[in-house]
């Protein structure tokens, strides 16, 4: 249960921060969403959380990111309680990209791109150089340089959530958390996707996705997070915790677990439900 | 460009990528959007100025623009009668229109016009009420319509906030219609009820600038000031706001926060104007439609050329209203509504309402 051990530091672009979840509990009302979880996505690592639809994972991202309060537990951003921290010093740490992003219609990448500096502005400090250079190194990081004049309605599903992502990076925080950024894309644009998110894990991040597809969670996380009905039951690399039992016990589906000869990373083959 | 090039992606972010071209874009449109409303704000300003119901034509006010009061009747009409008037045309506008700005971004709905909405006429609902008790409108006047304003913009925000309304750009402006046409009934039942403030009152229902003076907008400047401050507070959170609440509370917002004073601030401006000059409907609704064909969507643009699309509108549909049945005049919000009805129509029937 224990997380790998972290990167050197020496390769973090960023200050790296620390985000850790210390017995949180999340309801919705009365009903508990996530129940007690211990998390420490580790940083530099790209972290993906698993498990089936209602299991709790997208309530699991809005407490780590401050969008939903803990009934029980605390989030620990550097060892501060991150409900106790400003919010806009918060956003200045985690960035987020909701599933339910949306933009309004006349939106170019640059102008979407540039809403990533808002938590850096203040009353009194407008738009700045820094803020222009952190929107350009976020267009560059995600290649989207070449289309950061175009409309975001024209743009393919892959291109537009690179944009969001790209508002994300320009936020320039330690921590970045995103609710299934690739559930409405087609494989390319899927993969395009993580392999930009690992890049950004691997520049020294912390990146936590929930993700529905196990397929590319085992392709692309160093750390995987199952959970089930608000409790977490397997967390490690996905090499380690990906086995039938668990596809069984998560999805009801007997699956055959086996090792791509090139990654050497777990290939899930379904076979049917289980009993 | 798919995936590749990632050589040279985040670790070598720190060397300084060559100007982004794209960037002198939006400072250009910016321009534009301040430049072209500037220009008819003047082109509208001098006709409001020249052009009357009256006897005193263009040319007879034209001399006396520089004044000397050589022709004192011109004199009069145009310094003493339409200067007044113009200018408090201009704020009605610049209040209107930033208010209809602003409240289209709360409500996430193009349609979303304080006229139509339902706020204008809580706004005068107060006002006559006020006077139906006996009250005075030139003391009260301003506390009730802002008053008036705050519970009809809570009900527009609290109905678009809906499941089933919000989602329906249209919904929401049927929702709208039916409590001003509640709010308007009550009104007329006021009108029936107490014939001796009859006269006082009918000026409630269809708004105007003529014979406004300065001192009425002196009664309402702080509300009309407060509103604006609060406006530019809530700019920013609320532009964020347009990318949905999740993503703006992950900027660093608190979007209830930032709703609850948007709707303070609207309810304020529309207030304060409709204290002034009456219930004047699709001014709120022409103005930022306009303006985001200038600058774009996000809002902090948009507020720019508002502010300034909104005197134009105001003031343009004033001389127009004295031009229709001359000599006598036209109120001002039916001129407003034979010019933001079309527009209503032609948006609604769109075949998609632009998202927002």
């Amino acid at each position: 249960m224990t997380p790998p051990a972290t990167p050197p530091s020496a390769q973090a672009a960023d200050p790296s921060a620390v985000l850790r979840a210390d017995g949180v509990t999340l309801a919705h009302g009365q009903a508990i969403a996530v129940d007690t979880i211990r998390l420490a996505p580790p940083p530099g690592r790209l972290t993906a959380v698993v498990g089936p639809n209602g299991c709790g994972k997208s309530t699991l991202l809005a407490g780590l990111s401050r969008l939903h309060r803990p009934a029980g537990g605390t989030v620990l951003l550097d060892g501060r309680d991150l409900a106790r921290l400003p919010a806009r010093e918060a956003a200045r740490r985690i960035g987020l990209l909701p599933q339910s992003a949306q933009a309004p219609d006349g939106l170019t990448v640059a102008d979407l791109v540039r809403f990533g500096r808002q938590p850096h502005q203040g009353l009194l400090r407008q738009w700045s150089p820094q803020d222009q250079q952190a929107v350009d190194r976020a267009l560059t990081a995600t290649g989207m340089t070449a289309l950061a004049g175009r409309l975001l309605e024209t743009l393919s599903g892959g291109q537009r959530q690179r944009a969001w992502i790209a508002l994300t990076v320009a936020q320039e925080t330690a921590v970045l958390l995103l609710d299934e950024p690739t559930s409405a894309l087609d494989l390319g644009h899927q993969l395009e996707v993580f392999e930009l998110l690992r890049e950004l894990a691997a520049a020294g991040r912390t990146v936590v996705v929930v993700v529905h597809d196990l397929m590319l969670a085992c392709r692309y996380a160093d750390h995987l997070v199952a959970m089930k009905a608000g409790r977490m039951v397997a967390e490690g690399a996905p090499r380690e915790v990906v086995t039938p039992e668990l596809i069984r016990r998560l999805y009801g589906v007997e699956a055959g677990v086996l090792r791509d000869p090139d990654t050497d990373r777990p290939l899930v083959v379904p076979r049917g439900l289980a009993p | 460009m798919l995936v590749g090039n990632h050589e040279r992606s985040i670790t070598s972010g720190a060397a300084p990528p060559a100007a982004a071209p794209t960037d002198r874009l939006p400072a250009r449109r910016m321009a534009a959007g301040v430049a072209v409303p500037v220009a008819l704000l003047a082109l509208t300003g001098a006709a409001s100025l020249l052009i009357g119901s009256g006897e005193v034509g263009p040319v007879r006010s034209w001399r006396e623009v520089p004044g000397g009061a050589r022709d004192p009747e011109a004199a009069f009409a145009v310094w003493h009668l339409r200067g007044p008037r113009t200018l408090v045309a201009m704020v009605v506008g610049a209040a209107l229109g930033t208010a209809g700005a602003a409240l289209q971004a709360v409500a996430r709905n193009p349609l979303a016009e304080p006229g139509l909405l339902g706020v204008s006429a809580g706004a005068s609902t107060g006002v006559v009420l006020v006077i139906a008790l006996g009250g005075s409108a030139a003391t009260l006047g301003p506390y009730a319509a802002v008053l008036g304003a705050l519970l009809g913009c809570l009900a527009a925000v609290g109905a678009a906030r809906l499941r089933g309304v919000g989602d329906d750009p249209l919904r929401l402006v049927l929702a709208g219609a039916a409590l001003s046409g509640l709010l308007g009934s009550l009104t007329s039942v006021l009108l029936l009820v107490d014939n001796r403030t009859a006269d006082e009152v009918r000026f409630w229902t269809v708004g105007g600038v003529a014979g406004r003076d300065l001192g009425a907008l002196a009664d309402v400047a702080p509300a009309l000031l407060l509103g604006a401050v609060l406006l530019l507070l809530v700019a920013r959170p609320l532009s964020a706001m347009a990318l949905g609440e999740p993503a703006a509370a992950g900027l660093g917002h608190r979007p209830r926060r930032a709703r609850l004073t948007a709707v303070v601030a609207v309810a304020l401006l529309v207030g304060g104007a409709t204290a002034v000059a009456g219930p004047i409907g699709f001014v709120g609704l022409v103005v930022p439609f306009a303006a985001r064909a200038l600058v774009g969507p996000d809002l902090r643009r948009v507020l720019v050329p508002s502010l300034l699309l909104g005197p134009v509108v105001v003031v343009a549909a004033d001389v127009v209203s004295r031009l229709l049945v001359r000599p006598y005049e036209m109120p001002l919000g039916v001129v407003t509504a034979l010019i933001g009805a079309p527009v209503l129509v032609v948006v609604a029937r769109a075949r998609r309402v632009p998202a927002l």
